[in-house]
């Protein structure tokens, strides 16, 4: 599905991606793992064409590198920023329009499936974003970027700040990602979320992949966690 | 005084709502770019000048039409192949370029039109008296200005709150990045919008053009009121642009047709000056000889006691 190898980036003149090399299977769910400004949130960008990329990004077979952002989403690529950066003076309903990438064209997910998944949405629908809770504007950041049908997602922090109910939420809404056939790149500081769902996880120190393996050979590596997870 | 207060106000609504089709495009653009585009008004000249000499050819209608479809283009050609590329060098860059846009038309206005006024004149069967009330007339062009405003206000306010493109604009106006994200082409987007921005400052020139008169100074004249229109406002801020757009268009006409001074009040309690007093000249200027000033007056007030304008929004 996606395949990153050797990719550097920079803001100004510090080098942050120092040749990140890792690769997403087909409905595979992945965890980028690593403390904060290893560069994770940058591979993240990075891969969407925000931060302009240097080294070779092949999705679906076809090479992104160098694309603008909307090119990239238009190919099939999904992000769901950190911050829960919904569109504040639109309401719910409109920043779920505005997922979409043509007006009416919904894919695997439609409005009425979002609302099924969440349903303080359907009540909340004609609300301005900007008054929803941290959890709501959570939940309609991922399903803004859901309808736009996107075949691989990236997720970035999607737990940071929420309280551990809304995080079990949120763990939920990836899983029932998944097993529509939709592969996910989870990029977490935390590992909760992250071990459980997770069938590979990458722990990114100083701007490089330092690790790689499966939710249970990472929990039983103490050596790893410490030098570059726990804080 | 009620045949006055009633024209001054009819009087008031052309000129702000005229100002409103300037500002609303230079609010917008200032949103996305986050730049005050000096050449706005200039998109508002080229307009005039281009629907004067093609009223000459394919008459005055036609040309409400084509004009601005064709200083929209250029508009368009502008942020495209000029302030994209300036963009990376940050807003002074970006300022100073539209400055020098600003004076580059001018320039070519005069290059191919000259230094004079041009013979732009309200079309024939636009031409007679709308209504008639206590011996003062109010021409059927101004009801038709009145028209073509409130329709365009009507249009722009309906597309950016109901339409789907409204709603990326306003999402793209502050969160660009994750629009573009969802797979919309922001880009595109702002070049279109800058677009629509300088064929709304023509549309205003095709139809001002005949009544505030055609000369290279017009950007100049109207551009520095639109200006104290968007700031007093609230920079980015549309309903502050047009709320600051009729309140600057009423208080011009009123007062240039309040022919009162402070020496009057005075007179009221039987108090008055002779020529030999102390700053005579102060107390008797009137107030249609000071009406210029007053919308400058109006923005440096604002600017001391709310510097973010009527309903704009502090930057964080």
């Amino acid at each position: 599905m996606l395949e990153v190898r050797d990719l550097h980036a920079y803001y100004g003149k510090s080098h942050i991606l120092q040749g990140v090399n890792f690769e997403i299977g087909d409905g595979e769910i992945v965890s980028l793992l690593g403390r904060n400004g290893v560069g994770r949130s940058t591979t993240a960008k990075a891969i969407m064409g925000d931060v302009p990329p240097n080294g070779s990004i092949v999705f679906k077979g076809e090479e992104i590198a160098g694309l603008k952002p909307h090119q990239i989403a238009q190919r099939g690529l999904g992000y769901v920023p950190e911050n829960r950066d919904i569109f504040p003076a639109l309401t719910a309903r409109q920043n779920l329009l505005l997922g979409q990438k043509k007006a009416g064209k919904s894919g695997r997910w439609s409005m009425e499936d979002m609302f099924d998944l969440f349903p303080n949405l359907r009540e909340r629908a004609d609300v301005p974003g900007g008054v929803l809770s941290g959890g709501e504007q959570q939940m309609l950041t991922m399903c803004r970027t859901l309808m736009g049908d996107p075949d691989l997602v990236i997720v970035d922090e999607p737990t940071e700040g929420l309280a551990p109910r809304v995080v079990t939420q949120v763990g939920t809404l990836l899983e029932a990602i998944a097993a529509r056939g939709i592969s996910i790149l989870l990029v977490e500081q935390k590992l909760a979320i992250a071990l459980s769902i997770s069938h590979r996880v990458y722990v990114m120190g100083h701007g490089r992949i330092v690790y790689e393996g499966t939710p249970d050979e990472l929990r039983a590596n103490e050596q790893i966690r410490r030098e570059w997870l726990e804080v | 005084m009620f045949e006055l207060i009633l024209f001054s106000i009819l009087n008031g609504l052309v000129y702000g709502l005229l100002l409103f089709m300037l500002s609303s495009g230079l609010t917008l653009i200032f949103s996305m770019m986050g730049v005050l585009n000096f050449a706005h008004a200039s998109f508002y000249m080229l307009g005039a000048y281009f629907a004067f000499t093609m009223s000459g050819y394919i008459g005055f209608f036609p040309a409400l039409i084509i004009a601005p479809i064709i200083a929209g283009l250029l508009g368009a050609l502008v942020e495209r192949y000029g302030l994209r590329h300036v963009h990376r060098y940050g807003h002074v860059a970006e300022l100073i370029f539209t400055f020098g846009l600003a004076f580059l038309i001018e320039e070519v206005v005069q290059f191919f039109w000259g230094k004079q006024l041009q013979d732009y004149r309200v079309p024939e069967v636009l031409d007679f008296t709308f209504f008639e009330m206590f011996g003062n007339a109010f021409p059927a062009y101004k009801a038709f200005m009145l028209l073509v405003s409130i329709a365009i206000f009507v249009l722009l306010f309906a597309v950016l709150t109901r339409s789907r493109v409204g709603m990326i604009i306003q999402a793209a106006i502050t969160h660009p990045n994750i629009v573009a994200m969802l797979g919309h082409n922001v880009p595109f987007i702002f070049m279109a919008t800058f677009g629509v921005g300088s064929a709304l400052a023509a549309i205003a020139g095709v139809i001002a053009g005949p009544v505030l008169g055609t000369g290279p100074a017009m950007a100049f004249e109207l551009g520095t009121i639109v200006f104290v229109v968007v700031v007093f406002g609230g920079l980015g801020s549309l309903s502050g642009a047009f709320v600051a757009s009729i309140m600057i268009g009423l208080i011009q006409t009123v007062a240039v047709a309040l022919d009162v001074s402070v020496s009057d009040f005075f007179g009221l309690f039987g108090m008055s000056f002779s020529p030999d007093d102390f700053l005579v000249d102060v107390w008797t200027i009137t107030l249609p000889q000071i009406a210029p000033i007053i919308p400058y007056l109006m923005l440096v007030l604002m600017l001391i006691f709310r510097p973010q304008g009527l309903m704009g929004k502090r930057e964080s």
